[in-house]
């Protein structure tokens, strides 16, 4: 893909030179990046980009902008051109080069390169781009196929392997190949959820891969999974806290993507995730230990359920909300440790994964 | 009386009811009724203890009614009201002002303050009462544009320093040159209310003519814009014809030279016009005139009465042309007081006034402060009560010498004379923070004076400055006059607005040039490094885009 990156930087850069010598304001056209921008293709799966785009046109205030968009265009095409890589950090440096163009906090580049991402409809790993955050971690019945770095001699990595550490999913994962007998792929909110399974070697009794997301997936994160689930046919099970954030913002972006990034949705999303748990039911059929909801939570809650199109979409979901909300309460993964620090592994979730067919979509 | 005492005797009371209270005196204050035994006055008792209170007895005790209520303000009153007497004497006799004002620190709380003008001087004879009389004076009884109006100010002065410092008012006076000057000392009887001359000199005394008033009163001095200082800088601005010099008590000299050669046109003194006249004071209008009948009465004591408009008044008073004013009764003077309300009369005559006018306020103005922007209104005049008015308004902005992030400095003027006291009394103070300030670009949170580097004066001229207090201080809020001032304001602050704006949009210019030399460049080099282009190419790329941008508007 990155190969016609380069074309596509070049007819831009292009057309935006022959408007100014045609003595024209040049235009660039972004797509608008949020959530009034997409619509749930339950088929496809995924949030798909709706197509509404803004006009930026080159006039007085605009031109720093306009200045800054090109000069990270001409910044990606030298990463691609040179096989490199730089950070969002780091590329925020490179403008400190850029005299009055450069960047004064890295928001601002940030920014102009996900605009840029979007105007070219790739992803910024794509463009040379890359983020700092790690992919997530991996344990359980899976080899993963990579590449020398030096010589291109494919690399076999047993995530049986690591003891009681973990195989970290790479910042790129395109080339990646896999290699497994799992059944499922498991994949959990919190660090210390997933340093349980490992210790207690859940992946070898229940014949999984697990992987621990940290909060948010990353796009890599992500990717890797999509494209592990989609070669190998592996369900893909999800197990986050029971509260707004876990379901709306952790789950919703995981399967179906973001407003934001919704040029890029159909790569990295994972359209065939269901939702284990920790569901609201669940907090009163284990009679698990509550917080109250944050007003903060309330608001998100709500505002998935009028706003966004995954859960306008899934009933299933908006009762499932609406139902937390007038609970009032949140359950967090841990709190299945109430009732003994391995109810997790030995009662939780082989009742759970018994019947996949009651997990919410 | 404590509580207990109280309660005690109530009690007490209520046991023995009939029976006469044990402390009648005390009774007297809490049961007024039960109390057989209070001493009553009689009227006779009271008229022995009523007595006439003279004008200076009733002042000893209320001095700040005149301005005299703390040392510092004082000093500010002395000087005011010997500088106002100066400027008027000068003008009325067409004489181009000439202020000497010197202020000597005695101790610390005793100034001498001395103030010498090059007017006409005064006839021996009138001394003692002008300057050893209250509410004596040429003033009071004309309707004309002066400082003074009521005669009090200079004799109060006199008198506050004979209280406070046992020192009798020094006067020398000239009044031409082949005439002699002489020195008085005058001295107060406050009980009543006449001159002492305590002594009376020939003195060799060089100007041509003029007067020099002297007096030593209890004072503190202080520096800033509500002293001494600041009223002295003030009335120069007001009065740009006037040359002053004023020697402060540390003996620093300060020179306003004069801006202005030409005397200010004199104001005309006019009769009052009928539809200021109040009941009382056009019932003792009809008993002191001197006309025989109504319409005589009516066209001679008043501006603006035709023979015709006299008939008219007369017929709806019900009464004949012919009817002697100095019989009508108080049902007379009222019929006729009615009357003249509805009789339509044409306004005062308004040329009587004497504005400083646009020209020399911008000139005061900028002699005053360095501004980047000056501009001045002079309104014709309107009508208060009868009373011809005229509101002019000045303001100076932006400037080094202005403070760009606090309210603006306001002066208010009435009949030259600078108003340093009482500012939120004032109806110049009242219309200021009523105005908008905002629609001409300035900043103004509610109620507020607006903030900006900004100094604003407003002058007030009128045959009768209606102030709130006998010291002078404040201008009653009269709705005509709150009108002319919002409207002499709303004049130039237009003008400030079209100014600001011009001033924002060259700064919108000056941001759009600056943006477009700095980021166009960058637009070169971007595209330079995607397509390859050489310099050359770069560099016309860049061109036609800044013309392009340099003729857009956005």
């Amino acid at each position: 893909m990155s190969e016609n990156l380069v074309p596509k930087i070049k007819k831009e850069a292009q057309g935006v030179e022959d408007q100014i010598l045609k003595k024209k304001k040049p235009m660039m056209k972004f797509p608008v990046r949020s959530l009034a921008n997409v619509k749930y293709a339950e088929k496809a799966g995924y949030f798909e980009i709706r197509g509404m785009k803004k006009e930026r046109t080159l006039t007085v205030n605009t031109v720093k902008t306009f200045a800054q968009t090109l000069r990270m265009m001409a910044l990606s095409k030298t990463l691609v051109e040179t096989d490199d890589i730089a950070t969002k950090r780091e590329a925020y440096y490179v403008s400190k080069n850029w005299g009055d163009a450069r960047f004064l906090e890295q928001t601002e580049s940030d920014t102009v390169m996900d605009d840029v991402e979007a105007l070219f409809e790739v992803n910024r790993e794509q463009m040379g781009f890359v983020p700092e955050e790690k992919g997530g971690d991996i344990s359980g019945a899976l080899i993963v196929v990579d590449k020398d770095t030096d010589t291109g001699k494919p690399i076999r990595i047993d995530c049986t392997q690591f003891g009681s550490g973990a195989y970290s999913i790479p910042i790129s994962v395109e080339h990646l190949k896999f290699e497994t007998k799992a059944k499922f792929i498991l994949v959990i909110e919190t660090a210390g959820m997933f340093q349980r399974l490992v210790k207690h070697g859940y992946w070898k009794k229940a014949n999984c891969i697990l992987v621990s997301m940290g909060g948010v997936p990353t796009r890599a994160c992500r990717r890797f999974i999509r494209r592990l689930a989609d070669d190998k046919k592996l369900p893909v099970y999800v197990f986050v806290d029971g509260d707004p954030y876990g379901i709306s913002n952790i789950y919703r972006t995981f399967k179906v993507g973001s407003g934001n990034a919704a040029h890029i949705n159909e790569f990295f999303c994972v359209p065939q995730a269901r939702f284990l748990g920790i569901t609201p039911q669940d907090i009163i059929d284990y009679k698990l230990p509550t917080h109250p909801l944050k007003e903060v939570d309330v608001k998100r809650a709500k505002d998935a359920i009028k706003n966004d199109p995954f859960f306008k979409h899934h009933k299933a979901w908006a009762k499932a909300m609406e139902h937390l909300v007038s609970m009032g309460v949140r359950a967090e993964q841990q709190a299945l440790a109430a009732h003994g620090l391995n109810y997790v592994i030995d009662e939780y979730l082989p009742q759970k994964i018994a019947h996949p067919e009651r997990f919410l979509p | 009386m404590s509580g207990a005492t109280a309660k005690k005797t109530n009690s007490g009371g209520k046991r023995a009811a009939p029976a006469k209270s044990p402390a009648p005196a005390r009774a007297v204050k809490q049961t007024p009724r039960a109390t057989p035994k209070v001493v009553r006055l009689t009227a006779a008792d009271m008229a022995e203890k009523q007595r006439e209170i003279s004008v200076s007895e009733f002042f000893t005790k209320n001095r700040h009614l005149l301005g005299f209520d703390s040392p510092a303000k004082a000093l500010l009153t002395t000087v005011k009201e010997a500088v106002d007497n100066a400027l008027d004497a000068c003008e009325e006799a067409g004489i181009l002002p000439d202020l000497i004002l010197e202020i000597q620190e005695v101790n610390e709380t005793r100034y001498r303050v001395s103030v010498q003008d090059n007017g006409p001087g005064i006839v021996k004879a009138q001394v003692p009462r002008i300057f050893g009389q209250l509410l004596y004076g040429s003033k009071f009884h004309r309707l004309r544009q002066s400082r003074g109006q009521q005669g009090i100010g200079i004799s109060a002065a006199a008198m506050y320093g004979q209280l406070t410092t046992g020192r009798a008012i020094g006067v020398i006076s000239k009044t031409g040159a082949g005439k002699p000057a002489h020195r008085f000392e005058i001295q107060i009887d406050t009980r009543a209310n006449r001159p002492v001359v305590v002594a009376d000199h020939e003195v060799e005394w060089i100007p041509a003519h003029g007067t020099r008033v002297e007096l030593e009163i209890e004072a503190t001095y202080k520096k800033g814009r509500h002293s001494v200082d600041g009223y002295v800088e003030q009335t120069a601005m007001a009065n740009p014809h006037a040359q002053i010099v004023y020697v402060d008590p540390k003996g620093e000299r300060v020179e306003y030279p004069r801006v202005a050669q030409e005397l200010p046109v004199p104001p005309k003194e006019i009769k009052p016009h009928p539809h200021g006249v109040e009941l009382g004071i056009l019932l003792k209008m009809l008993h002191e005139t001197k006309a025989k009948n109504l319409q005589g009465f009516l066209t001679s004591e008043f501006s603006r009465v035709s023979a015709a408009s006299a008939d008219e008044i007369a017929k709806t008073a019900m009464l004949p042309p012919s009817y002697s004013p100095h019989k009508a009764a108080r049902d007379q003077a009222e019929a006729l007081y009615k009357a003249i309300q509805v009789t339509k009369l044409m306004a005062p005559p308004a040329n009587v006034l004497s504005p400083i006018g646009e020209e020399l306020l911008l000139a005061g103005m900028k002699k005053q402060v360095e501004a980047k922007f000056y501009a001045a209104t002079s309104r014709s005049p309107a009508v208060y009560r009868g009373n011809p008015f005229c509101v002019e308004a000045a303001l100076a902005f932006g400037g080094e010498a202005l403070p760009g992030d606090e309210l603006i400095t306001m002066l208010r003027f009435a009949n030259r004379v600078p108003l340093l006291y009482q500012q939120s009394a004032c109806a110049v103070s009242k219309s200021v923070t009523q105005t908008n300030w905002k629609a001409y670009g300035l900043q103004q949170s509610r109620g507020a004076l607006p903030t900006a580097p900004m100094l604003l004066m407003v002058h007030i001229a009128s045959v009768w400055v209606p102030f709130t207090s006998e010291s002078k201080e404040a201008v009653a809020s009269y709705p005509e006059i709150m009108k002319e001032i919002k409207l002499a304001l709303m004049d130039v602050g237009r003008k400030l607005g079209i100014y600001i704006r011009r001033g924002l949009r060259e700064s919108d210019e000056e941001k759009k040039r600056s943006y477009i030399e700095k980021y166009i460049p960058h637009i070169g080099i971007a595209l330079q490094e995607i397509l390859g282009i050489d310099d050359k190419e770069r560099d016309k790329v860049c061109a036609t885009l800044k013309d392009t941008l340099e003729r857009s508007r956005t």
